[in-house]
């Protein structure tokens, strides 16, 4: 069976002073190739952990994870991760990031080189290839990120807050890039983010999460994904059916964080 | 105290002066920006007062050596030079007062000199002639040739018209005039505010005796062969201090066992100053080489170790998730990913290490060697010689801070995103 499947899954910190901590509870959801899923959910609900056992840096305390019929027990280079900031190399060149996962893997220049120079086009990035990384913006900066994980091929690319660090317009730019990626390279996409309006362009699919314990609240089949291929978002922004989910996954969001609130209150 | 006060009043001084000559001609970012103070990133050191400062210092050295290399007029007053006169009176058993005079001519130490020439004046008390070196003082043993000598009740009662008594003083233009308490005389030319050269020589002499040093050597060995030796020995001891402490501190970083292993040995020796080990290092390996490389060894290992500890536990743990996303092994992780993170923690650590080890080798040879910086300026204050030891001093921290240079740039060349990121 292709596709990401997520089963019963369970994650449960236990803190050093004895308390414990249940980040998700029986969360399942199943992805199919190519579908691209945004996560949305007030702080703190679990979705960096969700992502973070899909990437196999945390192992699950209960539930599985197939990926295209075998089990997820490790990272692997299958599943390409792009963080919020700061995961960049700095002390390689643009064009060395973006080739790291070949060159690791021990492929030759003559292989890869091709495929780089391809992505490194398709960010926009060919005429900074040998630069420093941190001589770059922030918005370049995630656009390397990006190469540098399509690069490697993997069949499922996890973000987190991939936008979150960057300003509004080079956001804007930045949703455009992701979806034409996304269709060229017809890749399974789970992203994390915070803001509604990212989540609802640049999910097919919608998943609202509730905390305490971490668990799935409610999903969504959206077509704005589709329509914002290679269009101005703004216009897809302008659907009547847009605003309207707008407002509604907000007030659900808002919602959930009141709650939150009154029961800390409680507590106190 | 006086030096110090002129040395502030130059530094205000020239505050002022510069301000108002240099009005602010470049409006780079900084200028731009309104709040300065408190603003660290803001302040950035003035050249012009660095250059000023260096300057000041020379001057100052200069002004209170009586350097040559500075005008007369700028010369703090020095110390009396020429003939210095005053007058005594004697009383002696069964005869009247008598009053006579007292030449002393004050040389520069090293200079020859020959006694006044005075007659022996009336009365039975004779005029005395005497010399004394500049800054010394000379006792002036006027009854020697008066009529009346002790055995007949020579004292002195007055100097220049003041009485004096056992233990008194009395001061004249050209310098104090003292009492013991046996009654001799003794004289002390004016020194006025400049050093002695015995402590402290000015510029030119430093200078020529550098010259004189690194043609000549000192002790069996070049000026070269000393700071060689030195140098060498910080080398060799940094070499295999980062040789064996990096590896230890990423062990250190990467292993729980490690971890726990080391870490009571490397927190335990951290604050032990590797000065309080050369006594044991000494009595383990005598003061040949080897005594000296094992100290700095073991001041560069620890400092290593930590900073390598520190650079691997530094490095962003987002940065090993990609690459183990990125399908990297655990060695490929290593090596591209934990040591280029940490080199700018070693880099760091090896400007500090560099720093204590040169510090501990001129230490090592104060204690004992038979070469070395430390050794020159050590076996050199032994017989006085002033010159070289402040010419060693300077030579130490000019390479000190050649090395601390040095280091930078190997720093800007190898770790250009350090406080990039
Ligand atoms: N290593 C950990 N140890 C203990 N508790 C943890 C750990 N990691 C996460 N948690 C807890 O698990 C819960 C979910 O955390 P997580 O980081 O997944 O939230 P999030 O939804 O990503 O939040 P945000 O939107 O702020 O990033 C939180 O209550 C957090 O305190
Ligand atoms: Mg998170």
């Amino acid at each position: 069976m292709n596709g990401l499947s997520i089963e019963n899954l369970s994650m449960r910190f236990d803190l050093p002073n004895g308390g414990s901590v249940q980040a998700l509870k029986d969360v399942s959801l199943q992805l199919a190739e190519g579908e691209l899923m945004s996560v949305l959910g007030p702080s703190g609900c679990g979705k960096t952990t969700l992502l973070n056992i899909v990437a196999g840096f945390l192992a699950p305390t209960s539930g599985d994870i197939m990926l295209n019929g075998h089990a997820v027990t490790g990272p692997d280079a299958e599943r390409g991760m792009v963080f919020q900031q700061g995961a960049l190399f700095e002390w390689m060149s643009v064009r060395d990031n973006v080739s790291f996962g070949p060159r690791m893997a021990g492929r030759r220049e003559g292989d890869w080189a091709e495929t780089v120079d391809h992505l490194l086009d398709v960010v926009g990035l060919r005429d900074f290839k040998e630069k420093a990384v941190y001589e770059l913006s922030g918005g370049m900066q995630q656009r390397v990120a990006l190469a540098r994980c399509l690069a490697n091929d993997p069949d499922v690319i996890l973000m987190d807050e991939p936008l979150g660090a960057l300003d509004a317009l080079t956001r804007e730019k930045m949703q455009g890039l992701v979806l034409k990626l996304w269709k060229e390279t017809g890749k399974t996409i789970i992203l994390i983010t915070h803001s509604v309006e990212e989540a609802l362009l640049l999910g097919e699919r919608l998943l609202v999460m509730a905390p305490r314990p971490g668990r799935i609240h409610r999903e969504y089949r959206l077509p704005f994904a589709d329509l914002g291929v290679n269009a101005d978002l703004r216009e897809v922004k302008k659907h009547p059916e847009f605003g309207q989910k707008r407002e509604e996954i907000l007030g659900m969001i808002w919602d959930m964080e009141e709650e939150i609130m009154g029961r800390t209150e409680e507590n106190a | 105290m006086i030096v110090f006060l002129i040395y502030v009043a130059i530094f205000i001084a020239s505050f002022f002066v510069v301000k108002f000559v240099a009005r602010k001609t470049v409006t780079d970012f900084t200028s731009l920006k309104t709040v300065t103070f408190g603003d660290e990133s803001a302040v950035t050191p003035n050249r012009i007062a660095s250059i000023l400062s260096v300057l000041t210092i020379f001057l100052l050295w200069a002004a209170f050596t009586g350097s040559s290399l500075v005008p007369r007029f700028l010369h703090a007053p020095g110390p009396f030079i020429g003939d210095a006169t005053f007058t005594y009176t004697a009383e002696a058993d069964g005869v009247a007062p008598d009053d006579a005079t007292v030449t002393v001519r004050v040389f520069e130490v090293g200079t020859d000199v020959a006694d006044p020439e005075v007659p022996p004046g009336e009365g039975w008390a004779k005029n005395d002639v005497d010399t004394v070196g500049a800054w010394r003082s000379g006792l002036v043993r006027v009854d020697r040739n008066d009529a009346y000598g002790r055995d007949a009740g020579h004292r002195v009662v007055a100097v220049n018209g003041q009485p004096i008594e056992p233990g008194g003083e009395v001061m004249t233009e050209f310098g104090r005039v003292g009492m013991s308490p046996k009654g001799t005389l003794n004289f002390e030319p004016a020194k006025g505010w400049q050093m002695e050269p015995i402590w402290l020589p000015p510029p030119e002499a430093v200078v020529a005796r550098l010259g004189e040093i690194a043609s000549d050597g000192y002790r069996d060995s070049t000026l070269w062969e000393h700071l060689g030796y030195s140098l060498f020995r910080v080398v060799v001891g940094f070499f295999f201090g980062a040789l064996v402490g990096i590896p230890l501190g990423y062990a250190m970083g990467l292993s729980n066992w490690f971890r726990g292993w080391f870490d009571p040995i490397v927190e335990f020796m951290r604050p032990v100053p590797p000065l309080a080990l050369i006594p044991l290092v000494i009595i383990w390996a005598g003061i040949g080489e080897l005594g000296k490389i094992i100290l700095l060894f073991l001041a560069a290992l620890w400092i290593m170790a930590i900073a390598a500890r520190a650079g691997v536990s530094g490095v962003a743990i987002s940065k090993v998730h990609a690459a183990y996303s990125l399908g990297a092994s655990k060695w490929q992780i290593m090596r591209h990913v934990i040591v280029p993170n940490s080199l700018p923690e070693i880099f760091t650590g090896a400007r500090v290490a560099m720093g204590v080890c040169w510090g501990t080798v001129v230490a090592a040879e104060l204690v004992a060697a038979e070469k070395g910086a430390g050794m020159m300026i050590m076996v050199a204050s032994k017989f006085q010689l002033t010159d070289i030891v402040i010419m060693g001093i300077i030579l130490i921290g000019i390479i000190g801070f050649g090395i601390d240079i040095l280091m930078r740039f190997a720093e800007k060349a190898l770790v250009p995103w350090k406080g990039r990121i």
